[in-house]
């Protein structure tokens, strides 16, 4: 492969890892700060996606719109509906333990992705939107090198302000909710409007990412929002990069992003017959893994930092 | 009039599969305290071994059933001693990421095995009966029947043998049945035999109402969820009620809705129920 | 005469800060011994940590001359220790007659018998043999809780708060039992925050204040001290 070749893969490459980082980093403020349980990243990451797509694309007969808006009114309204549908969940969920809100999440993902499948006006189902346009792709051009400058600074935007929210005293409810709520209830906090802002500032975060992987890939479709795919991956980012830490969320996604990508070129030297099974084998190896980081290292690779690190 | 009486036939027939599922949750939600997301795949998993049995060694159907279900109680107890029971120690949330996990590990397991295509136990028409215009299949009598037989079953191990009680007591208080010499690891390993055979049955029952492919299982995991909270999670017997209420109301929507949305509507009842008794349900858990 | 149970200097609690702070305890066969002392002055603590339900961090806990600093609750009890928790103390989804199977749980001989005998003890059980524990009354409820802890013919039984949501009437025909049981040759060691009325039945009382021992003698002297009724039974 030549300079050029590498160069280009690797800008499309870590494309992905950036989007996955966001994804990662929302839900490191769920769960890693709230110890909120979703697993309906799928849902969220598809609300972003379709948002924008149907927002910024032009007009078309087989969807809902295009309405050809700019490309930040995209963005801005995937978060709002990403955070909206949140808010729906969490008033429905907020004050059930963790296996609640866990169902709750996973029913929704799978209620919009039928939904998705199903309601041709809007979506066009299974057949997808194509054509979602790149950002400054009028000015600038289709390159990969563009998008990632694009995400990388919205990812810097997001990361900071996780941080600063993280050292707030907000942040320090949050924490203290994950590690005892009794105690938290009786200093007189009122824990579950904690919980609801936590949980629909993280899934904003997660439905400005599906825009982002909207705009990436220019055609999206059903079949991108499995719970395989864009909610297990971003489970098994997060726990490996330590759940709690940010730092942890973005390095889980680039380091898991990289064992992905390995396991297709493993699959790829598989023999013949087991081609058509590659995506299943994959599956299969990252099951094990996250299995493998539970019982080995649970606490992932940069752990959370804590001020008094007792256990 | 016929077509919802036809309707409410389906429904019956759905609802004493999930019942065995939502058994099975509920159940490991008492003694083991987390939602079990591996559940469906293990119906699956489950679902396939009856294959084997069938299209490799030739048996009929209601010899690979229990055959598969030794399988799947087999399989339920290496996965807990594998992995679950390392986690146990750590908080309960973990083994809801775990089982997470464990879904897609099997789900991808039984794919590469058996492949994507759609299978069936056996080829050819199963010819329904067909009684006052309502079309009932000899393969729908061989689901209630069996699924009927496995629940009686159940019924009598948990009232009448000692195991049966020490689950029943361990779900009810963990600490007082300690207190009480009850050994918690054999109860968990029981657990999953239970658990594990039932998934194993209700997949077999599944494939034989529709087909055999790798999400199967997947599938029908919201339902059989919907149908364990309705019957308040933890508890066994609420589980029968909660299957056969989520079964005949998802199969009774398609009267007015696309079929697709079944899961969507258990959801819906699901969330009903959780908003006007969580209480109730939440209590039901002890 | 033989020593039942022995507590020297034990620290621990439930994983965090200390709870006991050097508790020494001793028990000789037959007697029944109360512990007394302030909110939170580890007493259910320590029976926890006695029965391996708390963790200990230092100390030791000899039960007849045997070492069970430690050990795992279900094996304590195999040994001839019973436990009776003080709040949710009866299965409350089974029967009253399925409560004392499990009590019987580690008995692998005919324990008919023993029901038999449980059900003489605490007649009012035996006409509800087939109800549910949860529809039992408080009263009803501690007989359960007792019986269900007398299955495997312990040779001690620690009791925490056995008369705490009994009304006076019930909290007297409580203690009348645990001295007919007491009788039987069974150990006892209880908890109470009925000081006075416990101290009257007890051999023994020992006052237990920030996880140490303050005070120990028998019940009618402990009553008569005027420092210690003062501080710890009201006045």
């Amino acid at each position: 492969m030549e300079l050029g070749g590498i160069i280009e893969y690797g800008l499309f490459f870590l494309s992905f890892v950036g989007i996955y980082a966001l994804l990662s980093l929302g839900l490191n403020l769920q769960w890693g700060l709230t110890g909120q349980f979703n697993i309906g990243i799928a849902g969220f990451f598809a609300v972003g996606a379709y948002t924008s797509a149907i927002l910024t694309t032009a007009p078309s007969p087989h969807h809902l719109g295009g309405f050809g808006m700019p490309l930040a009114v995209g963005l801005v309204f995937a978060m709002v509906l990403a955070g909206l549908v949140a808010v729906l969940v969490g008033l429905l969920t907020v004050r059930l333990r963790t296996d609640y809100l866990a169902i709750a999440t996973i029913g929704i993902a799978e209620i919009i992705r039928l939904g998705l499948k199903n309601e041709e006006w809007l979506t066009n189902g299974v057949r997808g939107i194509p054509g979602i346009p790149r950002p400054f792709a009028e000015t600038l051009g289709q390159s990969d090198g563009v998008f990632l400058l694009v995400v990388v600074v919205l990812i810097l935007m997001v990361y900071l302000a996780l941080e600063a929210a993280r050292r707030s005293p907000w942040g320090r409810v949050l924490r203290a909710i994950r590690e005892n709520e009794d105690g938290v209830r009786a200093a007189g906090k009122h824990i579950e409007r904690f919980r609801l802002e936590a949980f629909v500032v993280g899934s904003m975060i997660m439905g400005l990412g599906g825009a982002l992987f909207a705009h990436f890939v220019g055609f999206i479709s059903p079949e991108a929002f499995t719970p395989e795919f864009a909610t297990f991956l971003v489970w098994v980012m997060l726990i490996a990069g330590g759940s709690g830490n940010n730092k942890g969320a973005v390095l889980g996604a680039l380091i898991i992003w990289l064992v992905w990508t390995g396991t297709e070129f493993l699959t790829s030297m598989a023999p013949p017959e087991y081609v058509t099974q590659a995506g299943a084998l994959r599956l299969l190896m990252i099951g094990i893994l996250v299995q493998v980081i539970l019982l080995v290292r649970p606490d992932g690779l940069l752990p959370e930092e804590t001020a008094d690190r007792t256990k | 009039m016929t077509d919802l009486l036809q309707l409410l036939v389906f429904g019956i027939v759905f609802g004493s599969i999930l019942t065995l599922g939502a058994i099975g949750v509920s159940l490991i939600f008492g003694i083991l305290r987390f939602a079990h997301f591996a559940h469906g795949d293990m119906m699956t998993v489950g679902a396939y071994f009856a294959l084997v049995f069938v299209v490799q060694a030739g048996w009929p159907i209601y010899m690979a059933l229990p055959a598969a279900m030794i399988g799947a109680a087999v399989l339920a107890i290496l996965i807990d001693q594998s992995v679950y029971r390392r986690l146990r120690r750590t908080a309960p949330v973990i083994l809801l990421i775990s089982s997470f996990g464990m879904a897609l590990l099997l789900r991808a397991a039984a794919q590469l095995i058996w492949g994507t295509d759609n299978q069936v136990y056996q080829p050819g028409i199963n010819v329904p009966y067909v009684v006052f215009d309502i079309r009932i299949k000899p393969d729908h009598l061989v689901i209630v029947g069996a699924s009927v037989i496995l629940v009686f079953a159940f019924h009598l191990f948990l009232k009448m043998t000692r195991m049966g009680k020490a689950m029943r007591a361990m779900s009810d208080n963990v600490d007082l049945a300690r207190v009480s010499g009850i050994d918690s690891e054999r109860v968990v390993i029981w657990t999953w035999v239970i658990g594990g055979a039932l998934a194993a049955a209700a997949g077999v029952l599944l494939a034989l109402d529709t087909r055999l492919n790798p999400q199967l299982g997947w599938n029908v995991l919201l339902p059989i969820f919907a149908a364990t909270i309705v019957g308040g999670i933890g508890r066994v017997y609420g589980a029968i009620a909660g299957g056969m209420f989520i079964g005949i109301a998802t199969e009774l929507s398609t009267a007015v809705l696309l079929p697709a949305y079944k899961p969507a509507v258990a959801f819906t009842l699901m969330v009903l129920v959780l908003i006007l008794r969580p209480q109730g349900l939440v209590r039901g858990m002890n | 005469m033989t020593v039942v149970l022995k507590v020297a200097d034990v620290r621990g609690g439930y994983g965090g800060a200390d709870i006991l702070n050097g508790t020494d305890l001793k028990l000789d066969e037959g007697e029944i011994v109360v512990i007394i002392g302030p909110n939170g002055a580890g007493k259910s603590t320590l029976m926890k940590a006695v029965f391996g339900l708390a963790t200990i961090r230092s100390g030791s806990v000899s039960f007849f001359d045997r070492a069970i600093t430690g050990m795992r609750a279900d094996q304590v009890a195999k040994l001839g220790m019973s436990y009776v928790p003080q709040e949710r103390n009866v299965f409350a989804s089974l029967t009253v007659n399925e409560n004392l199977e499990m009590g019987a749980y580690l008995r692998d001989d005919d324990f008919g018998p023993q029901i038999e005998r449980i059900y003489e003890l605490f007649p009012p059980l035996r006409e509800r043999r087939r109800q549910q524990a949860g529809t039992l009354s408080g009263g009803e409820r501690q007989m359960l809780a007792m019986g269900r802890a007398l299955m495997l013919d312990p040779k001690l039984l620690l009791l925490d708060e056995p008369t705490a949501a009994l009304s006076p009437r019930y909290a007297a025909e409580t203690f009348e039992r645990i001295r007919e049981i007491n009788a039987l040759g069974i150990t006892i060691l209880m908890v109470e925050q009925n000081a006075r009325q416990a101290l009257e039945h007890a051999d023994r009382g020992v006052v237990l204040v920030m996880g140490e021992n303050r005070f120990e003698a028998p019940g009618p002297e402990l009553l008569a001290n005027r420092e210690v009724a003062e501080m710890y039974l009201g006045g």
